[in-house]
């Protein structure tokens, strides 16, 4: 084996916070050779992100290497003085970002970016560094590259934002690039073409790719060899097909579980509840901007009682919109919302707070800390539709809010916190127990777990099925990961640009896709193709 | 119900202000500065109005602290008299602008539109207006009222608190938590003054404490010009006013000690703002 390119030795990584010095890393090593591809996967806050900024001493003022070693060919990353990290950083390794949009500048045209990033390392005139940019956009295959090279970051979707990151990290050719989750928030078949594209430009040019990431699946796919890492310490070291068959540790195990894959159920669809008669009825539901835009167009479906309806789509498929209408929260432009056989469409967005039928819907969000107000408690969060809704003895409210919490799994000693002092997955459970609390008859669930970690999010997905089948609840479940909504609905819808692409119960659409896009939305799933041993059937930690 | 900012308590309170000594600092002047004018006429030996003219113009000493001023009247015991009504006039005139001002702000940042657009153009051009210049004309106008110099206080101040909630409530207008709020049956009202205008009470806890600083000297600004309270009551920028007559000739204790207590209570709330602001954000507790 050839040296290692990048080697970690013992890493520790600690943070100066208001609780005083919070140690993010607890010794790691790791090594990544020339050419090869290694993914670091792990939950927030199990220090995956803090590992690569290590790695090019790009950590923010708070954190503080308090010992191990980095070593970068024959460079002392710890000890190596500023000036020659400068050097290092953007020609030897550079780094792709999180969220592209805000990684650009958004003031300067993505060429002059591009030429700053090379003209940064060498002495390019400006027109010879325009020319390489328009080489790089190509090979990040651009298309249209030479109209794209004086666009401005906001006139770029989120998928080329990305390439044009891609493109200035490999301007220098640099031997190392590292990937911070450079596919998150990006829609499914974005990821796949951007993941595809940085794996060929690696392998072409022969780049080692640290690539980090909270998807086991997707590294799986991609890398040779997978690092899980767990409360800044690294769990496991192993070939993607080692990992899935034969995980060694614990955490590994439940991780691989608690990803959805291709073929895994929460429990066959066939013991859910009787599927009564229909509850929601949409008809020719469309919604049109004042700007022209049109957002939805002649969808209609139906929702029984106690069914589960999947609603999948990418960003700009029209999904959110028809759910904040169903929801009542913003006015269709055309068709009819039928909620058991009334028309509650009729009822314009404005008045529905007073409307009988208020009650009746009720959404959770897809961002559960974005859904609760930063200035109420638990208690007060879950209390709210009651007070407004409800009954009005606070005796009666606080019975409700306990048996609510203690359904959503929220022990009742958290009610009294607020949002900033829960972890994600409570605050989903505070936003299910809020939407539970007025005994709604159809529950609009929006993403609900996009924001959560892989194992918080199987703990919730069990919660809301077996919350369905005790209730009888119906759902509008929308999302746009198809894993999520196999796992959970017993038919689904795809939207494409805010039409009906396909319809069918979810078992027919995904073994047998009657509609290309389906077909392409589902070969983009990551999935790691190799033998899986354990099936998810989720259990809780 | 829980949501009431100030609820979490004062170990909480306490907590904060021990990171922020400067603040603290100026909460305990500013609490001495208010019990001294609340409390002190009581414990005062001397009237602050009846005059002893041939006490007049006496240096500090150990009978008169402060000295006496052109009609024997003791300094000191006006000094403390005065913080009551410039404390009471700059707390009803910010209490006025901040409730206005809050509620005309939020109406706004949460409707847009065009009631927006209009209210957001007259308060342009109340702010083009030199202020102070403003609030002279507004009691030359309606008359030398301890009243009128409230309300011109209120209007001046009017802007600031209007733009800031506007601003800050159509920051979060279209927050998620908004729409969850409607979802939960809170129509348009209770949605700006239960969900919005706490969450942007913070940023304006610190414009209040800043404000009360500025309506203080506006007040006493005012008398001082001869538009505000008469000349025997006792008020600090009459005072200062009075004294620097006498300052000439080398009486400068007439001037010195209402002058004194005005910086020390503008300074204590100006360093107040603050602490305020991280007492009032839930996300500070931890």
């Amino acid at each position: 084996m050839t040296a290692p390119l990048l080697r970690i030795e013992d890493l520790r990584v600690s943070f100066a916070t208001r609780q005083g010095q919070v140690q993010a890393l607890h010794g790691i090593s790791l090594s990544v050779s020339p050419g090869e591809t290694l993914g670091i996967v792990g939950e927030s806050g199990s220090g995956k992100s803090v590992t690569a900024m290590a790695a090019m001493r790009l950590l923010d003022r708070a954190g503080r290497i308090t010992s191990g070693r980095i070593a970068f060919r024959d460079t002392d990353i710890v000890a190596a003085p500023e000036r020659v990290l400068r050097r290092l950083r953007g020609a030897a390794m550079s780094m792709i970002f999180q969220n592209p949009r805000a990684a650009l500048n958004p003031i300067r045209s993505v060429g002059l970016q591009i030429a700053d990033a090379l003209r940064a390392h060498r002495a390019l005139s400006a027109a010879d560094a325009r020319r390489e940019a328009l080489a790089l956009l190509e090979q990040v295959k651009i298309r249209d590259a030479a109209r794209r090279l004086d666009a401005y970051p906001h006139e770029l979707s989120g998928g080329m934002c990305q390439r044009i990151m891609i493109a200035m990290a490999i301007a220098c050719d640099p031997a190392l690039l590292i990937a911070d989750e450079p596919t998150t928030g990006l829609d499914v078949t974005t990821q796949k073409a951007v993941m595809d594209l940085l794996s060929q430009i690696t392998r072409d040019r022969h780049m080692a790719l640290l690539l980090i990431t909270h998807d086991l699946a997707l590294a799986a796919q991609y890398c040779q060899r997978v690092t899980v890492m767990q409360h800044g310490r690294i769990v496991e070291t192993a070939p993607p097909a080692e990992l899935f068959s034969a995980p060694t540790h614990a955490y590994t195990r439940a991780l691989v579980a608690a990803s959805p894959t291709a073929t895994s159920t929460l429990r066959p669809h066939a013991a859910a509840s009787p599927i009564g008669k229909t509850l929601l009825s949409v008809e020719h539901l469309g919604k049109t901007y004042a700007d022209g835009t049109v957002a939805v167009a002649d969808v209609s479906f139906t929702v029984a009682a106690g069914e589960s309806l999947g609603l999948v789509g990418e960003s700009g498929s029209g999904k959110t919109t028809i759910s904040r209408m169903v929801c009542r929260l913003v006015d269709a432009s055309l068709g009819r919302i039928m909620l058991d056989g009334d028309d509650i469409g009729a009822i314009p967005a404005a008045d529905f707070h007073r409307s009988p039928w208020r009650s009746a819907v009720q959404i959770v969000f897809q961002d559960a800390g974005e859904s609760l107000n930063p200035r109420f408690t638990a208690f007060d969060s879950i209390a709210d539709p009651l007070r407004r809704l409800g009954p009005t003895r606070s005796r009666e409210i606080a019975a409700r809010v306990a048996e609510c919490a203690d359904r959503a799994g929220l022990p009742t000693a958290l009610l009294h916190r607020f949002p900033h002092q829960l972890s994600g997955g409570q605050k989903a459970r505070v936003g299910i127990a809020r939407a539970l609390a007025i005994r709604p008859r159809l529950l609009v669930l929006d993403e609900p777990t996009a924001a959560l970690d892989v194992s918080v999010q199987a703990i919730i997905l069990d919660l809301l099925d077996s919350l369905r089948r005790d209730e009888g609840l119906s759902y509008l479940f929308v999302s746009h990961d198809l894993n999520v909504v196999r796992m959970l609905c017993e038919r689904v819808l795809v939207l494409q640009h805010g039409r009906v692409v396909e319809q069918g119960t979810t078992t027919e659409v995904f073994a047998r896709p009657t509609a290309a896009y389906t077909a392409e939305l589902i070969a983009s799933i990551p999935q790691y193709a190799g033998a899986r041993v354990t099936e998810a059937v989720p259990t809780g930690n | 119900m829980s949501s009431t900012p100030i609820a979490g308590g004062w170990r909480q309170s306490l907590f904060i202000l021990r990171a922020n000594r400067l603040s603290a600092a100026a909460g305990v002047g500013l609490l001495i500065l208010i019990l001294t004018a609340l409390l002190g006429p009581m414990l005062s030996p001397y009237d602050p109005i009846v005059s002893d003219v041939p006490q007049a113009l006496q240096p500090p000493s150990a009978a008169h602290w402060a000295g006496t001023d052109q009609l024997g009247r003791d300094v000191l015991a006006r000094v403390i008299a005065a913080g009551r009504l410039d404390f009471a006039i700059a707390a009803a005139a910010v209490v006025l602008s901040f409730v206005v001002g809050a509620l005309i702000g939020g109406a706004c940042g949460y409707r847009g539109g065009r009631v927006d657009r209009w209210v957001g153009r007259i308060v342009d051009a109340l702010m083009a207006f030199p202020l102070f210049v403003l609030a002279m004309a507004m009691v030359a106008a309606l008359g030398n009222r301890v009243e009128n110099i409230v309300y011109a206080t209120a209007i001046i101040n009017l802007p600031f608190y209007i733009r800031f909630a506007r601003t800050e409530v159509s920051v979060r207008r279209h927050a998620t938590w908004v729409e969850a709020a409607s979802a939960c049956g809170n129509g348009p009202g209770r949605i700006v003054t239960r969900f919005l205008l706490p969450n942007v009470l913070p940023g304006m806890a610190v414009q209040i404490s800043l404000n009360l600083g500025w309506a203080i000297l506006n007040a006493a600004g005012l008398s001082f010009i001869g538009l505000g309270v008469h000349p025997p009551t006792p008020e600090w920028g009459i005072m200062v006013a009075e004294g620097a007559r006498f300052i000439t000739d080398g009486k400068w204790w007439l001037v010195a000690f209402p002058g004194l207590a005005l910086m020390l209570s503008v300074l204590c709330f100006n360093l107040l703002g603050d602490g305020v602001r991280d007492m009032l954000d839930p996300r500070m507790r931890t």
